[in-house]
């Protein structure tokens, strides 16, 4: 049955299926993309324009503010997008329910573990004695 | 939604003409998966050698420089840099612009030729063979 443009919304949207959290999780997918934009080439030109990648260098860098701020923000935004998108692909090869919220929950935990461990290690490097 | 199995499938499931942007497509999946499970794994991994102090990241460094480090360290900027550049690509498209047939192929080509030289321009960089070159072109 076709509906034509004086639909309500509501009539133009049933009988397609639930939209669940389709819509937020797009978005923040969108979101935290955009931020890595400008993370990731932070992080690619530090590397790059570093003297060199020894551990003398790299804690020199990592423990100033502006060297351990833009690195905490691409850790929790790329273990976040990382996340959405991860979720995306278990989305589309799973069909079983039970199975799929099960594998979100598994790598939300992983996820998470990951940054808490990649965070820990930079603020011991930003605060640590030596 | 009751499923009612007498209704036709759709016959042009198997009816399809290859495209650059399908390619495109499955890399930006393949390089988004390969970033976030490998490439998120060893950036934890190296702030934690950080972290651990000199004999913590000498394991890391040398897993780095090995052949198969380099390998992975290679596969993952270029993941990296196709990921981006086909990313980029989605926003536009995600506007609703960008759908023309030769405008699209243009730009999924374009995000394999972005990646590749991008790759090989960051490791010119890291290596230092690209301040060699610069300064060299530069006497």
């Amino acid at each position: 049955m076709s509906r034509g443009e004086s639909a309500t919304p509501l009539a133009k949207v049933r009988g397609l299926g639930s939209a669940e959290h389709g819509g937020g999780h797009w978005l923040e997918e969108r979101f935290t993309s955009v931020a890595l934009v400008f993370l990731s080439l932070w992080l690619v030109f530090s590397l790059v324009m570093l003297p060199n990648l020894e551990i003398a260098t790299l804690k020199e860098w990592l423990g100033s503010a502006w060297g351990a701020v833009p690195m905490a923000l691409f850790v929790i935004t790329a273990f976040k997008h990382g996340l959405d998108g991860l979720k995306v692909v278990v989305d589309d090869y799973v069909h079983d329910e039970g199975t799929r919220v099960g594998l979100h929950f598994a790598l939300a935990m992983v996820a998470i573990a990951g940054a808490a461990v990649a965070l820990f290690a930079l603020a011991k490097i930003a605060f640590g004695a030596n | 939604m009751s499923n009612n199995s007498q209704r036709p499938l759709s016959p042009h499931l198997t009816i399809w003409k290859w495209g650059w942007h399908m390619t495109v497509s499955i890399l930006h999946r393949i390089s988004g998966a390969g970033l976030a499970v490998v490439g998120l794994a060893i950036l934890a991994w190296w702030l934690a050698a950080i972290a651990g102090g000199d004999e913590a990241y000498a394991g890391f460094s040398d897993r780095a420089k090995s052949w198969y480090g380099v390998v992975v360290l290679v596969g993952l900027t270029w993941a990296f840099w196709q990921h981006f550049f086909s990313g980029l690509r989605h926003l536009v498209l995600d506007t609703g612009a960008g759908y023309e047939l030769r405008v699209n192929r243009f730009w999924a080509v374009m995000t394999l030729v972005g990646a590749a030289v991008a790759t090989v321009i960051t490791w010119a960089a890291l290596t230092g063979y690209l301040s060699a070159i610069v300064a060299g072109g530069g006497q």
